[in-house]
């Protein structure tokens, strides 16, 4: 559809490609954060007695950092990218978007400062205390009017399938981010949860495992059912089974944060709920990333020159597995050896790593690509390093945590033949320290990735930096 | 691709939603909200959910807590929640472990905040499953009551440490004192921090005052307020002067101590009902 019309549309991609530079500072940044505290948990030297850098307190910068930081940035470089391209139209405001740009920034800087002071609400992913709640709530709901206005005045007929995704984001991170941090302040960096105990925590697990659902997952299906087919040369595999695959997904991912509390003291119906829905949503899930890979169907040999395609296409191979590991640790007899394990880190890594930041990054090479107007990457094989580190890391992280999770599992219900616990629990930590040392160490391998995207990001900028003046100059004289 | 605008490749009502953008919308908004309605709600009005709005403990016309006896009797619910109207110990600070359930103290509440600001719920869980070796190690199982004045729920997901839901009483304030300073000088192998700050910070007075006074007003489960003006004044002077001259380590400890001792729990009782 672009590019039909006589006069080509004049797009704002300043502000997208500032978001996509910040999303490659911020992945260095967030997963150094994350070899720092996985260094903590194998030598408790590295905390080194200082109480901003202690691990309770860099955790909170950790998942912060590479959910809000990382993929925010990715979800507004690509959503404001694509809600132009796929509706032929200028952003509804390009001030607005701007004013995304800045506010979450400050939002992030206002993060960084704030957790190794010390400043938490105490909820998971939703530490940050409530002034910093209140501009997260005004960035959000501008970026969201904005992308909905822009959606509004596009000038194709119908609203592309990633649209969907990005709007049912919007809407439900506007739910989840409202409900969850309701609090009363005792002061401007503390306050506390109007809600208590089974009420708090099944609204906590609501907005944990949606986060999960709508932030990381829909957000970044948007990203796959653009990108993807983009990438490829070729339309998405099927139209109906996107269709399927949102509605599902839309309707069906929110009931899943039960299965976060089996065998609490919430109601077992609430657990049993969550797992049983957690079930039905692999095929959903299955459904989608079917399609992602069938878009290749008839270029799959463009995944042996195509490096970016590379990243997209493995990062459905690991949605398509942490959609089946999850619901699998979702049934009660499972989730009574995994809760509380390093499974639930090598689940969550899984995801993150192999998925979330795979997709990401595969987009963000396409960006650098389309938005400085360069043919190829400053250096396309050290985007294949980039690749092979970011594989190599993920694999190596996951499996740490599979064989960690399971054995402090077993450790904990192992009883010996006079009936008393076979391990202390003290035995089952130092159980696990050759696996924390393996996934720092795969943490370690995927960061060094990060950081050579990072450089091969800056140096492809450049050169087409000083390609277009030298251009300029030719064109004047 | 143009010419075939106007065909209908799915059902009508998704065309007409992929062609209007304010429809789309609103589906979203409803789909979106339904599951959390389901699960969320009714944990508001059930029984044994430990939901009792702003009255918990003092009015008799709230009784959500219907755990059965081995003979099939309901057990009062100050038995579970501590009633300082009905008990026989009247005030906070005469209070006994198994009462029942009751508000955090002025220093216990200081040690949450240090609690809360160290981040220990990431490597601590407060939640005690129904399993024989959680028993074992930990105690019996948690129920919604015992966590029904924290807000927010310390319950963790995760435990690079151990739980610490009964810790109450287990160790010696000695004991934790060292461990929280240097805790490989007494458990070779842990993997936990030194909190080596925390003996020479003075608790936060003024700031657990205003915490103590925010729990008697939440919407949800709030602290009748005449159990801290008993025994605080109506000004809370009294807790001020218990807080003067604590540091962040005695708040921290009397916290953990009076982890989990609340509820006398009855042999063959199923609380889980």
């Amino acid at each position: 559809m672009e590019g039909n019309s006589a006069t080509p549309v004049k797009y704002d991609m300043e502000v997208v490609r500032w978001f996509t530079i910040a999303a490659a500072i911020y992945a260095v940044v967030g997963t150094l954060v994350g070899v720092i505290i996985a260094a903590q948990l194998a030598f408790p030297l590295m905390n080194f007695d200082l109480e901003w850098l202690t691990f309770g307190r860099l955790r909170p910068l950790h998942t912060n950092a590479v959910i809000f930081a990382f993929g925010g940035c990715v979800l507004f470089a690509t959503g404001h990218y694509i809600v132009q391209r796929t509706g032929g139209t200028r952003l509804w405001s390009n001030k607005l978007a701007w004013f995304t740009f800045i506010g979450w920034n400050l939002i992030i800087v206002s993060a960084v400062v704030s957790f190794p002071m010390g400043w938490t609400q105490g909820k998971e992913y939703a530490e940050l205390e409530w002034p910093i709640d209140l501009a997260i709530a005004v960035v959000w709901l501008v970026y969201g009017f904005n992308y909905i206005m822009t959606v509004g005045i596009r000038k194709t007929s119908h609203i592309y399938v990633s649209n969907w995704f990005t709007m049912a984001m919007i809407v439900m991170i506007t739910y989840l981010h409202v409900f969850n941090s309701l609090a009363i302040p005792v002061s401007l960096t503390k306050s506390y949860s109007i809600y208590s105990g089974v009420q708090d925590a099944m609204v906590q697990w609501w907005y944990g495992h949606n986060a999960v659902g709508f932030f990381l997952t829909g957000g970044f299906l948007a990203i796959m059912y653009y990108f993807v087919p983009k990438q490829a040369g070729r339309p998405v595999f099927s139209y109906r089974l996107s269709v399927l695959h949102f509605w599902a997904l839309a309707f069906g991912y929110v009931w899943l944060g039960g299965h976060h509390l089996q065998y609490t003291a919430l109601p077992d119906w609430t657990g049993s709920l969550g797992a049983a829905v957690s079930l039905a949503m692999i095929i959903p899930s299955w459904g989608g990333a079917m399609n992602g890979m069938m878009t290749l169907s008839g270029a799959w040999d463009k995944l042996r020159t195509d490096y970016i395609l590379r990243f997209l296409v493995v990062s459905l191979a690991f949605y398509a597995m942490s959609t089946f590991e999850g619901p699998v640790m979702s049934i009660k007899t499972v989730n009574a050896l995994s809760h509380y394990t390093d499974w639930t880190i090598g689940h969550v890594h899984s995801g993150a790593l192999g998925w979330v930041a795979m997709v990401s990054f595969g987009a963000i090479y396409h960006l650098i690509k389309k938005l400085w107007g360069v043919d190829k990457m400053y250096s396309d094989s050290l985007v294949n390093v980039h690749f092979w580190l970011a594989t190599i890391g993920t694999v190596i992280y996951v499996v740490a945590m599979w064989v960690s999770g399971i054995m402090q599992g077993l450790m904990w219900r192992d009883y010996d033949e006079y009936g008393t616990l076979s391990y202390t629990f003290v035995e089952s930590v130092s159980a696990m320290h050759p696996y924390y040392v393996m996934r720092m160490i795969g943490g370690l391998i995927f960061n060094i990735g990060t950081v050579i995207a990072l450089f091969n990001i800056v140096m492809t900028v450049r050169t087409a930096a000083s390609l277009r003046s030298t251009n300029a100059v030719a064109a004047h004289a | 691709m143009s010419d075939n605008h106007d065909k209908i490749y799915s059902t009508k009502f998704q065309d007409s939603m992929e062609r209007k953008t304010l429809l789309m919308f609103l589906v979203i908004a409803l789909a979106v909200a339904v599951g959390g309605i389901v699960e969320i709600v009714p944990l508001f009005y059930l029984p044994n959910t430990a939901m009792c709005a702003t009255m918990a403990g003092n009015d008799p016309s709230c009784n959500k807590t219907q755990h059965k006896d081995a003979s099939g009797k309901v057990i009062p619910m100050d038995k579970i929640i501590w009633n300082p109207a009905t008990s026989a110990h009247k005030t906070l600070n005469d209070w006994q472990p198994g009462d029942g359930v009751r508000p955090y103290k002025a220093l216990e509440m200081a040690g949450r905040a240090v609690y809360i600001r160290e981040g220990c719920y990431l490597c601590h869980s407060q939640m005690i499953r129904p399993f024989r070796d959680e028993k074992d190690r930990y105690g019996h199982y948690s129920i919604a009551e015992e966590s029904m004045y924290d807000h927010p729920f310390q319950w963790g997901s995760k435990r690079t440490g151990p739980d610490l839901a009964r810790v109450g009483g287990k160790y010696s304030d000695d004991w934790h004192r060292l461990h929280l300073r240097y805790p490989r000088s007494v458990v070779q192998e842990s993997v936990m921090p030194n909190y080596v700050w925390l003996e020479n910070k003075p608790v936060d007075v003024a700031g657990t005052v205003q915490t103590l006074k925010v729990m008697t007003i939440v919407p949800f489960n709030a602290v009748p307020a005449k159990i801290y003006t008993a025994v605080y004044g109506d000004d809370y002077a009294g807790a001020a002067a218990e807080l003067k001259g604590k540091t962040d380590m005695d708040a921290l400890i009397a916290y953990l101590q009076g982890l989990g001792n609340h509820v006398k729990f009855e042999e063959g009782v199923n609380y889980r009902d």
